[in-house]
């Protein structure tokens, strides 16, 4: 790098570089959140469907499915399966697991009761209408 | 070593360095359950295993990160460290924290352990990287904090170069934006949104800073290249990181609910990202090119130039390779990024560490480098570990083609499931070349009870300061 370019100059700009991005990241995550209400499908947010999120997380689903495209790539997306699937099929897949079939991926069996089925198929009722910019490209995920 | 309480680095390293081993074997476990599914199931399901696999691996780097810290900022700052006996007890409070977590991931039923330990109280579980309980994720940000404290303090009793403010900032920011993993809103959009602050406000931001920093560090050390040079290069490029990499996030912004205009300030400014890895990887090469000594430690500048090579590569490259919303769209959540995150994390933060370890670690031991039979078989691990992990990134890489192409493009969509069943033979190939992988590993490891003539450290006299 040529003499005339300091070091004291590099500071600088990495200071102000950095403050002007963070700033401007600020402002666009403000924005982002005054918009989502159009998109995040905050109204079908219901108490079944919190309680249902409740239960996602604490029987750690995203350590094998991706929902919304994060998480494990083990198994598949679960963002839209409440389309994919319907209600009942997806009530009666988490009862009859595991499926002991040799060599096939297990996945386990957390002996959810009525209810909290109920609330887990409202949590994907409200993940599966978040506006997604038309993603995953197709139903399979 | 110039100061004696920079010894306090040494368990933090070994301790790294027996977490990255659990870390390995956990993954080769995972990595059979791809392809004979019910492998150790019901007694260690997938989830569980990823959990332990990928927990390990930022705990360890964090150990990596503290070691590399009680060893780098004393040095820098010309004194001792504030307080060694901090330092200390805060390895052993870390430790038993992560083990005890660890342990109940394995042995705890994952809603059982939520419940037990306040989830009710505050939800913060159950969301990839952070599915620490609650206590844990509070010991980690009060062991930040107080590990903060002591170098903080040090470094403002001393010198004040360049390099270890660079390295407090970055430091400094992985704790604060850890602050988010607390937030968790049941709002999923605003939850992945905030999420990614630590996520990728980690990797693709501060962390950068770290990886600098100790690059730097070691560089000096081993070319004795003028500091002014290597500080006018460090703040380049962070400045080029946190300009593409805060707004960069966006990349992650595409399809979780957020407005379109993500899609485009994520694809430009993470486009970008891949320079302040390639300034890295130029600067490695060019301050070993201009050295003005021949450092006894060819395995640590074999690191160091590695470093900036495969983060170039696993960031840089197979970042780019998806981050384009267009190309986002059919990739996300595949294999491809599967492949992208082993080569990123191994190439930037992994390496990192074990640079700042293979310069450190013998002169702790009271010598300037490690005979040369030690080094060799410490360059041979460098090769199998590096070359395995090109292989892994490649097998995913084409697994990832092959899935998205079955069940993302293809007219007649496959089932994710029979997606999976085309590309065994990728997976299989992954695995064989996580084992060799881990056959590296071992061979790191017999690396450090290889004997032989060596230098003590005092003797060997740096250049210049
Ligand atoms: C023996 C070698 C390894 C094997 C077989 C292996 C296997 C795996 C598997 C199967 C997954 C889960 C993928 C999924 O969610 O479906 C995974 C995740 C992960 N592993 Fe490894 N791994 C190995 C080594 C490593 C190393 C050395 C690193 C660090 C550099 C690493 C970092 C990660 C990360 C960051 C994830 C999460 C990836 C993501 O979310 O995209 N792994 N690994
Ligand atoms: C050392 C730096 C980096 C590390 C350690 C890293 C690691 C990761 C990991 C682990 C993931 C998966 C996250 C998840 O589980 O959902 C990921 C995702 C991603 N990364 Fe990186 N990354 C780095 C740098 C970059 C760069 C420089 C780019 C762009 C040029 C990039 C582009 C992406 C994209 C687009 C995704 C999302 C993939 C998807 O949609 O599924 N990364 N990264
Ligand atoms: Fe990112």
């Amino acid at each position: 790098m040529s003499g005339t370019f300091t070091k004291a100059m590099a500071r600088n700009i990495f200071y102000g570089g950095t403050v002007f991005f963070f700033l401007l990241f600020l402002g666009l995550t403000f924005d982002t959140m005054r918009v989502l209400p159009k998109t995040d499908n905050r109204h079908n947010l219901t108490p079944g469907a919190v309680a249902g999120k409740h239960i996602w997380e604490t029987r750690n689903c995203l350590g094998c499915h991706t929902l919304l495209g994060e998480g494990a790539y083990f198994a598949p997306e679960l963002g839209n399966v409440y389309e994919r699937r319907g209600p009942d099929f997806i009530k009666a897949w988490m009862k009859a697991m595991p499926t002991n079939a040799p060599g096939r991926r297990q996945m386990p069996q957390f002996h959810l009761t009525d209810q909290e089925l109920d609330d887990l198929v409202e949590f994907f009722r409200y993940t599966n209408g978040i506006d997604t910019q038309n993603w995953p490209p197709n139903i399979e995920g | 070593m110039k100061y004696k309480t920079q010894a306090v680095a040494m368990p933090y390293f070994i301790a790294a360095i027996a977490l990255f081993v659990g870390q390995i074997i956990f993954g080769m476990i995972m990595g059979l359950q791809y392809v004979v599914g019910d492998f150790l199931f019901p007694e260690i399901p997938f989830n569980v295993a990823r959990m332990v696999h990928t927990n390990l691996l930022i705990v360890w780097l964090l150990f990596g990160f503290m070691g590399a810290a009680y060893y780098l900022v004393p040095e820098e700052a010309e004194t001792e460290l504030y307080s060694p006996k901090l330092a200390l007890a805060l390895f052993w409070i870390f430790l038993a924290a992560g083990a005890l977590t660890i342990l109940g991931y394995l042995f705890v039923p994952y809603a059982t352990l939520a419940a037990a330990t306040g989830n009710d109280i505050l939800a913060t579980m159950g969301r990839e990287f952070l599915e620490q309980p609650l206590p844990t994720k509070i010991g980690i940000v009060v062991v930040a904090l107080a590990f903060l404290f002591n170098i903080t303090m040090t470094m403002l009793k001393g010198r004040k170069t360049v390099i270890s403010i660079v390295l407090l900032l970055g430091l400094w920011g992985l704790a604060i934006f850890f602050l988010f993993a607390f937030y968790n809103p049941s709002n999923l959009v605003k939850d992945k949104f905030y999420w990614w602050w630590v996520v990728h406000l980690w990797v693709e931001g501060v962390w950068e800073l770290i990886m600098a920093a100790l690059l730097a560090f070691v560089l000096i050390k081993v070319t004795g290249v003028d500091r002014e040079v290597i500080e006018k290069w460090l703040y380049v490029i962070i400045t080029l990181a946190l300009v593409t990499g805060i707004i960069g996030t966006g990349h992650h912004y595409f399809w979780i609910g957020t407005p379109a205009y993500w899609q485009w300030l994520g694809s430009i400014f993470s486009a970008l990202e891949p320079i302040p890895f390639f300034a890295m990887t130029v600067f490695a090469f060019n301050m070993v090119n201009r050295r003005r000594r021949e450092h006894p430690n060819k395995a640590a500048v074999l690191w160091a130039l590695g470093t900036g090579v495969m983060a170039f590569l696993g960031a840089g490259v197979w970042g780019f390779l998806h981050t384009l919303a267009p190309v986002n769209y059919f990739t996300h959540g595949s294999q491809i990024t599967a492949a992208h995150g082993h080569m990123a994390f191994y190439g930037a933060y992994v390496m990192v560490v074990i640079t700042i370890i293979s310069y450190a670690m013998p002169i702790m031991r009271g010598r300037a480098a490690n005979s040369e039979r030690a080094q060799v078989v410490e360059m041979w691990s460098f090769w199998i570990m590096t070359i395995s992990m090109v292989f892994i990134t490649l097998f995913l890489t084409a697994a990832g083609i092959l899935q998205v192409w079955l069940q993302r493009v293809a007219d007649t969509p496959m089932p994710f499931m029979m997606a999976q069943d085309q590309v065994q033979l990728f997976y299989w190939m992954r695995q064989w070349a996580g084992v060799t992988f881990f056959i590296g590993l071992v061979t790191y490891l017999v690396s450090f009870f290889i004997k032989g003539e060596t230098k003590p450290a005092m003797e060997y006299k740096p250049a210049t300061a």
